[in-house]
């Protein structure tokens, strides 16, 4: 495995840079985005690069847990902001966050016991990758659906609410809307699953075929990630999307848009 | 559940600058609901079909609103909004299978119903509503304008269809209109909007005609 100096990646970020100089030459007004964000890659990197370092230097459950915990936060919060209306209240947070939780961890809990069963169960090296890989496409899988779910029922507040006069409950009433806010939040990782290995290669994959394993094991293992994200990002999103549709009706059925908020 | 009690009872319903009111509709009456833009009478009808939260309780037959599954009490009291709304691409889609729209009594082409609903008219797809409400066979029916986009010649079909729906199957009528001389045609009892308040009027509207 060629190692990388403080060099080579001085000259990646050159590049960068002088992308950042093109666009701003060229007014096309991205180059501060493309500098902050890129800026933001390298510190938050360095971070958990050293974080890592730590955390397997002393393996323990709760530095695992606590870093499992700090990722999800970080995660519900993210799935909030995403939303163009998000519930009001607690909800906004929780919906989310309990639905990654539920989904990310069960799916990394049962994958680090089961098929991996290495001992300690925990052990950082794949335990924090692996719910890194789940979190983030559940959470990306989640935010598209939920804001599906959420900007659909308002812009046909009328449909919704005409079904319900006709004697529709409030479960056929959304039924259509519903469907749609899943299948949204799941297409991406369908398409990925799809492309996977014609179109693109993914990029753990690719990881770990430049840091020297041999190829078919890379493939091992991205088959196994994939599978994974999409168990955890489908039962993730269908969690969000069902507790959230029944949120947006009360106790007598009634569409209660006022428990949205705009972002 | 006894037969002296009305068809539907209102009693205290409050709804944003609505009420307290109470009144009652018998089987077989219907009750024009009329009052200046913006008085509140859409939201009052929308309340009795318990479709947004209010103070108040709404009787059928004797059984509290409360006390039915709130899908069931709005098959029951069917509510007819001013603009209708479709979610399937043929109005034919909305209804059963075997369902028999009777569309030469509302003067709708047979061939309406298997258009696409966006190539209809307003006008069309009002007395379509219509005919979606009532193919639920409700017992109380809420009619907000339901003659809003019509010519004369289509107004009067809806009145008589709606008529004779009443009066077949004893069915209780809230119709909200603006029009003086329809309220004088199908009204039996008429409730005029003043504040929060509703005010029993003569049904030839000899005191609001002034």
């Amino acid at each position: 495995m060629v190692t990388l100096s403080t060099l080579d990646l001085g000259i990646a970020a050159l590049l960068v840079l002088a992308l950042a100089l093109l666009s701003m030459r060229l007014k096309a007004g991205i180059s501060r985005q493309l500098l902050v964000a890129a800026a933001r890659t390298a510190i938050q990197l360095t971070l958990i690069g050293l974080v890592l370092k730590t955390l397997f230097a002393n393996v323990h459950l709760a530095w695992v847990t606590l870093m499992a915990v700090f990722m999800l936060l970080v995660a519900g919060r993210e799935v909030m902001v995403r939303q163009k209306r998000r519930f009001r209240g607690w909800w906004g947070y929780a919906l989310g966050t309990v639905s990654m939780f539920l989904s990310s961890f069960t799916v990394a809990v049962f994958t680090l016991v089961v098929i991996l069963g290495d001992t300690p169960w925990y052990t950082p090296q794949y335990a924090i990758p692996l719910l890194g890989m789940l979190l983030g496409n559940t959470m990306n899988g989640i935010s598209i659906a939920m804001d599906r779910l959420t900007t659909t029922a308002w812009e046909q507040r009328e449909v919704i609410e005409a079904r319900l006069m006709l004697g529709q409950s409030w479960d056929e009433a959304i039924s259509a809307i519903r469907q749609q806010a899943v299948s949204s939040g799941l297409i991406p990782i369908i398409n990925a699953m799809a492309a996977a290995g014609v179109i693109s290669l993914p990029g753990m994959m690719t990881g770990q075929i430049l840091a020297g394993a041999p190829p078919v094991e890379a493939v091992k293992y991205q088959i196994l990630i994939m599978f994974l994200i999409t168990v955890g990002t489908g039962l993730g999103t269908l969690s969000a999307v069902t507790i959230g549709s029944r949120r947006l009706f009360d106790a007598r059925q009634r569409l209660c848009l006022d428990r949205l908020r705009e972002n | 559940m006894s037969r002296s009690s009305p068809l539907l009872q209102i009693k205290n319903l409050r709804r944003l600058m609505i009420g307290p009111v109470s009144f009652a509709v018998e089987a077989g009456e219907c009750l024009c609901l009329s009052g200046p833009s913006g008085t509140g009478k859409s939201l009052l009808l929308r309340a009795i079909a318990d479709l947004d939260p209010h103070e108040g309780e709404a009787w059928l037959d004797g059984t509290a609103c409360n006390a039915i599954a709130p899908a069931l009490w709005r098959c029951r009291v069917g509510l007819l909004p001013p603009d209708s709304s479709w979610w399937l691409p043929r109005v034919i889609d909305h209804f059963h299978d075997d369902y028999l729209l009777p569309l030469e009594t509302l003067g709708l082409d047979p061939g309406l119903p298997t258009e696409p609903v966006a190539r209809l008219s307003s006008g069309e797809r009002q007395r379509l509503a219509l005919l979606r409400l009532l193919a639920n066979t409700p017992q109380v029916l809420l009619l907000d304008e339901p003659t809003a986009n019509l010519d004369p010649a289509s107004t009067r079909r809806v009145e008589a269809v709606i008529a004779e729906y009443r009066q077949a199957r004893q069915a209780a009528v809230i119709w909200v209109s603006h029009d003086p001389a329809q309220i004088s045609r199908v009204a039996s009892r008429h409730l005029r909007i003043l504040g929060s308040e509703l005010l029993e009027q003569d049904v030839e509207g000899d005191a609001w005609s002034r």
